[in-house]
């Protein structure tokens, strides 16, 4: 192609993808080829699409996502592990009309976080939570998590893991879909262009959710890799996560507007 | 005057609260302040202000609840004692940290452990040397009636917001649970929207056109910067130190001998020191009414004068530190008190007097 | 008939080579630079830029957002 040619087409009349402005231009603190980054973006672009930026809170975890702040231009607040869904809560019963959503990894939601991931849901807070599911403790080093497949190697779990020693995964996910304020519970991923595109719809559908009033939790969980914790390159990380994690964390809809979806 | 009420220390708190126009309060119930919660609930805050009462599912969702609403600006509040508030120090850490406004409520009860329901002071190290991970200091207020359960809450407010600092006010099961005759402040509006922008500037209310964004976090990777955190920090606990110690003194112009005691040992330490006077013994009481910022200076220039000083307090000896440091060797200093939920006798004081002090003098 | 052409730009330097993008483009238009970025990472560059049709794959499923996408219709 002729230089000519490319700067015809390199012209801002004819953008028709660009990051959202609502990530700021920090390198993003991320290894390479982690779903972090994408999940990110979506939940910005889904701000800027619906116009509520001036009006979203977002609560950042401990874990990788810990400086998601530094990253999404909007308000923020960094909250104790495992504490986000109860930070929400205090920002979001005190501003009822404000957007407020947590982003929290499966350390932090589904170990030391059970509690409050649970009980905001109980109580149908009127927040989103978007859970982050790599099966790994990926900031400290790649340890065992709560989320880590039976059999899989993890830091902690160097032989892989003994459910017999070590107890079994937990399906945050389908667990709290049985809570009266769960309102929306659905599980995607953001690995290749369709499944991004339907994350997005999801993510979409939980700020929607907010906005007007519909009461509960919108529940978004992301089955994402962690190659480094995993220790293999992004695109195989990609490839073992989809035949390893998503049959035992099967993508789809659980439960919207409320009613379990019939599969 | 004000509107004159009977009431117990935990309900002229959660009155107090409600008068003052606080937008939110998170807690969970733990004798002896459950009554806190129960008062909140029954009066409707909601419809009386539109305040916020929630009962958590735990004593650190409670805490995190109030860092949330913290940061975004509103003037919010818990409660709890000893045990809870042993749960709630790593939201308190992370409050330091972020430099979050908040008033928080420790009624003491005797501990270690589940302890027992019954009245103590034992958790002043807690309360006054950190409690929680990390160099940070709350600021604490110690009620001794049921008056300054009320009236501390509106002092607590103005000095968490000058400072954006959390702060504590350490009463315990007596000053909790026994009933006085209050006179309540008058209502205060709660903070429009408008003023909460003017007056915190610094927090999550969403992004506006004509500014960065906020973001409230405890956490700087970057060594240097984190410890310039930490500079700033210490900064304003000096300042605190220099600007906002609180005491109040009793009979000290005569004295021969000093009572130093807060909260509920000081009323006992006042009946004392009478009883004291009325045998010819020429004893004087400084109730510290701020214990961070302690009254270092005033304790100091009283040890030049007197020839010992017993601190009183509910608990193995944890305050009579900071009254050592104080008084530097100028003069004889000893501790007395009950543990685990017994509260002392003014004869007990007396005896005790007498006792380390006046009797043990010949070593000074 | 209209044809549509693509086009991409790559921020290089936030680009971190995890190589993703080049899986998610239907027309292989994408490959490693043998060269590398300030931060040591082969760099995401259009390799067969005239397949490009701008769909913007590469793009969304870029973790680190440094494709920016363009298309065009050419007028035959």
């Amino acid at each position: 192609m002729s230089k000519d040619l490319l700067n015809e087409i390199i012209q801002p009349e004819n953008l028709v993808y660009k990051k959202t402005k609502l990530m700021t231009n920090n390198t993003l603190s991320y290894c390479p080829g982690c779903g972090h980054g994408t999940a990110h973006r979506l939940i910005m672009d889904v701000v800027e699409e619906l116009d509520i930026w001036k009006d979203t809170i977002g609560v950042a975890p401990v874990g990788c996502s810990v400086l998601a702040y530094d990253f999404m231009n909007i308000d923020m607040q960094q909250a104790a592990h495992g504490r986000a869904p109860a930070v929400a809560t205090g920002i979001k019963r005190c501003y009822p009309d404000k957007v407020v959503f947590t982003y929290q990894g499966d350390g932090d939601l589904a170990a030391i976080g059970t509690a409050e991931t649970i009980h905001a849901i109980n109580r149908g807070e009127n927040i989103i939570i978007v859970f982050i599911n790599n099966g790994i403790y990926g900031m400290t080093g790649g340890q065992m998590a709560p989320t880590t497949l039976p059999g899989m190697k993890s830091s902690t779990s160097p032989y892989g893991r003994d459910t017999e020693m070590m107890g079994n995964p937990l399906k945050m996910t389908e667990l709290i879909s049985a809570l009266p304020g769960a309102y929306m519970v659905t599980r995607q991923a953001v690995h290749t262009p369709a499944h991004v595109r339907k994350a997005k719809r999801a993510l979409k559908m939980a700020f929607k959710n907010q906005i007007e009033k519909k009461g509960g939790v919108s529940f978004v969980e992301i089955v994402s890799n962690c190659n480094s914790g995993w220790k293999m390159t992004p695109v195989h990380s990609n490839q073992w996560m989809v035949e390893n994690m998503f049959p035992f964390y099967p993508l789809g809809d659980i439960k919207i507007d409320g009613e379990f979806v019939n599969k | 005057m004000g509107e004159l009420k009977l009431m117990k220390g935990n309900e002229a708190f959660g009155e107090a609260a409600i008068r003052l126009g606080v937008d939110a309060y998170f807690g969970y119930p733990i004798t002896p302040q459950s009554e806190v919660i129960e008062y909140l609930m029954a009066e409707k805050p909601h419809e009386r202000t539109g305040m916020v009462v929630l009962q958590a599912e735990s004593e650190v969702a409670a805490i995190n609840m109030v860092y949330g609403a913290a940061g975004a600006g509103k003037k919010v509040m818990t409660s709890s004692s000893s045990p809870g508030i042993s749960l709630k120090m790593e939201g308190v850490s992370y409050m330091a940290g972020a430099e979050l406004p908040t008033v928080l409520l420790n009624v003491v009860r005797g501990g270690p452990g589940l302890g027992t329901i019954q009245p103590s002071q034992a958790d002043y190290f807690q309360a006054v040397k950190g409690g929680g991970h990390g160099d940070y200091h709350l600021i604490v207020l110690a009620p001794a009636s049921v008056q300054e359960m009320s009236d501390m809450v509106k002092e607590g407010f103005e000095l968490a917001f000058k400072y954006r600092n959390p702060v504590m006010i350490l009463s315990d099961g007596v000053i909790g649970q026994m009933m006085e005759k209050v006179e309540l402040f008058d209502h205060i509006p709660r903070w429009t929207d408008e003023e909460i922008k003017k007056n915190t500037p610094w927090a999550t209310t969403g992004k506006t056109t004509d500014r960065e964004r906020n973001i409230i976090t405890s956490l700087d990777l970057d060594s240097f910067r984190q410890e310039k955190h930490n500079e700033k920090l210490q900064a304003k606990y000096n300042d605190i130190r220099e600007n906002e110690v609180r005491f109040e003194k009793f009979n000290c112009d005569d004295a021969e001998y000093l009572f130093i005691a807060y909260g509920s040992s000081a009323r006992i330490a006042q009946k004392a020191m009478q009883l004291c006077r009325d045998k010819g013994i020429k004893v004087g009481l400084l109730r510290p009414i701020t214990l961070f910022p302690f009254p270092e200076k005033e304790i100091n220039e009283l040890a030049g004068q007197v020839k010992g000083i017993l601190s009183v307090e509910m608990s193995a000896g944890q305050m009579v530190e900071d009254v050592k440091l104080a008084v530097c060797g100028k003069t004889k200093v000893e501790h007395y008190g009950r543990m685990g939920g017994i509260i002392h006798s003014p004869l007990e004081v007396m005896a005790a007097l007498e006792q380390k002090i006046i009797g043990g003098s010949s070593n000074e | 008939m209209a044809k549509i052409k693509g086009a991409i730009v790559v921020d290089i330097e936030h680009c971190k080579g995890c190589e993703v993008c080049i899986d998610a483009c239907p027309t292989q238009v994408i490959e490693m630079h043998e060269q590398v970025n300030g931060k040591g990472y082969h760099y995401a560059y259009m390799a067969q830029p005239d397949a490009c049709t701008g769909c913007t794959n590469c793009a969304i499923v870029c973790p680190d957002g440094v494709i920016t996408v363009y298309r065009k219709k050419m007028a035959e």
